[in-house]
């Protein structure tokens, strides 16, 4: 067999452009994901940012601020936790993984593209809801807070990426929605991202700093300088969170490896 | 290659791929490892059981794989190819399952491959698009292109193969040209109605192999028919009706994948 003429591969970066473009159009393009991801947060905000959106908390922060932080966190999260767990299960559902592995595409590349979309979606789900709060919430605050805001959640996210891809490979295409809301909801809203801890009850305050989504709020709250944690120790417990949900998944991917593959 | 189900032909593309790793022994593409990148970019794969998201249309989806290869085929090409010209805009989740099939063989070749690996390609197809790719195929192959593909139809594999593996179980049984391998399957077959009951060493010798065998009814495959009947006459066996005809494809194919130890 001759050598091929020309290069032998594909050029990587031209690879992932087109992989990202191919990931955007998919997600936009099932309204259940593009709708929920941006729609939920701006009402949930609606619903419990709004009526106190006026209110100063005892340290000076707005509360209209605090809370739209709040949801901010939560709707990054989401992206993530929903996006990668029920992507990843509808993939290997449609067995979309089986063909993808025998083409030339490396799945780093195929990796790095899920996360650059999942990324966009939660940029575009933060401008809409924190342009929300602003015009229709009137919450103050620097551009240059919000651009602090952003930045922190996105770079923070990696624990939820995470755990959406242990949920994509421990749960079916049918049962991966279901896991993913019966795990983030109740999560998120014992770590005080649907209304301030202090407004609930003692024994969430007392489970809270144990949670992920706990911490995470604190990277949006820091941006508002009203994180009630250290930073470094936000980090690491976001850190470790990240370790253990990158081990359950690596375990579930193995597990379907050697029972696909092997 | 060819086989029954279950022979291990899906397996044996797998191993080619560097889907599914060897308990002994060494898969080597190119000279490179299956999963080696530089092998996969030479190589065009149409596999039984994957799928593809449904909410790409057909020319966007080619257009993802295309970006995977060094030396793409225009996106036209590989569409009019798989005979998907009509449905380019056509998103993937609303074809029909011979128009799936199709697509898959239009991102199979989407890449200009040197290499095709072809798993059961015509399954689901119907009359037309069987057509457009056995020209295809033959296109392909004219242009110097290898293409490996299963098929459970030794018809198929005659029509469209220069070299025909058979496997059966997990083992080569036969690897051939078509031409040989016809002439080491039988051409004939033979049946045979008892005046007297039949007894199995009556048969036993003969230059035929036995299909089925009952004490009233025999028949045989062979490519000496008149050497078999001569002999069984010679033998005395009293034949109350004779029927020989052509022997049907899948039936000397039969023959081929039996082992000696099975029962006749």
């Amino acid at each position: 067999m001759s050598a091929p003429a020309g290069p032998g591969v594909a050029p990587l970066g031209r690879m992932l452009a087109v992989q990202t473009w191919s990931e955007l159009r998919i997600r936009w393009r099932i309204p259940a994901f593009s709708l929920t991801i941006v729609a939920l947060p701006v009402l949930f905000f609606t619903f419990f940012g709004l009526p106190f959106a006026g209110q100063i908390l005892p340290n000076g922060t707005s509360l209209g601020a605090y809370l739209l932080a709040s949801f901010a966190a939560y709707s990054v999260g989401s992206v993530m936790v929903f996006g990668f767990g029920i992507g990843v299960a509808t993939e290997r559902g449609l067995k979309v993984d089986v063909l993808m592995r025998a083409t030339p595409l490396p799945p780093f590349i195929a990796i790095a593209a899920k996360v650059l979309n999942a990324l966009a979606y939660a940029l575009l789900s933060l401008v809409i809801l924190i342009g929300y709060g602003i015009v229709v919430g009137g919450v103050r605050q620097d551009l240059t807070v919000w651009l602090d805001m952003t930045v922190r959640l996105l770079a923070g996210s990696v624990p939820f990426i995470a755990l959406g891809f242990a949920i994509g490979y421990l749960c079916g295409p049918n049962v991966a929605p279901a896991v993913a809301n019966l795990v983030y909801l109740p999560l998120s809203f014992a770590s005080g991202l649907f209304m301030p801890l202090s407004q609930l009850p003692g024994f969430v305050r007392s489970i809270a700093p144990y949670l992920p989504a706990y911490h995470y709020g604190q990277l949006g709250w820091s941006a508002l300088g009203a994180n009630t944690e250290r930073l470094p120790v936000s980090l690491a417990w976001l850190a470790g969170y990240t370790a253990l949900f990158l081990l359950i998944a690596m375990r579930a991917y193995q597990r379907e490896e050697s029972r696909k593959f092997g | 290659m060819l086989g029954p189900n279950g022979a291990g032909k899906t397996t044996s593309i797998s191993l080619m791929l560097g889907l599914r790793r060897p308990t002994a022994g060494r898969v080597s593409l190119f000279g490179l490892p299956p999963t080696d990148r530089r092998a996969r970019s030479r190589c065009g794969v149409m596999l039984q059981d994957s799928g593809t998201t449904g909410v790409l249309t057909v020319r966007e989806i080619v257009d993802v794989f295309r970006a995977y290869y060094p030396a793409p085929l225009p996106p036209e090409r590989a569409i009019a190819m798989a005979g998907l010209t009509g449905q380019a805009a056509a998103r993937v989740g609303t074809l029909s399952g011979g128009q799936r099939q199709r697509l898959y063989f239009a991102l199979a070749i989407c890449g200009d491959p040197d290499v095709l690996f072809l798993d059961e390609p015509t399954v689901g197809m119907d009359v037309e698009a069987r057509r457009a790719f056995v020209t295809s195929i033959q296109t392909l192959s004219a242009a110097g292109k290898t293409i490996v593909f299963t098929t459970h139809y030794l018809r198929e594999a005659e029509e469209l193969a220069q070299r025909i593996v058979v496997i059966d179980r997990g083992a080569v049984i036969a690897d051939a040209s078509p031409a040989q391998l016809k002439a080491r399957v039988p051409g004939k077959k033979i049946v045979l109605t008892a005046g007297r009951p039949f007894a199995r060493e009556h048969f036993d010798g003969l230059p035929a192999s036995v299909l089925s065998l009952t004490s009233e009814r025999a028949s045989l495959l062979s490519n000496e028919p008149a050497r078999v009947l001569g002999e069984l006459f010679r033998r005395g066996v009293d034949v109350a009706d004779l029927e020989v005809t052509g022997a049907d494809l899948e039936e000397a194919f039969l023959a081929l994948t039996r082992r000696s130890g099975d029962p006749a």
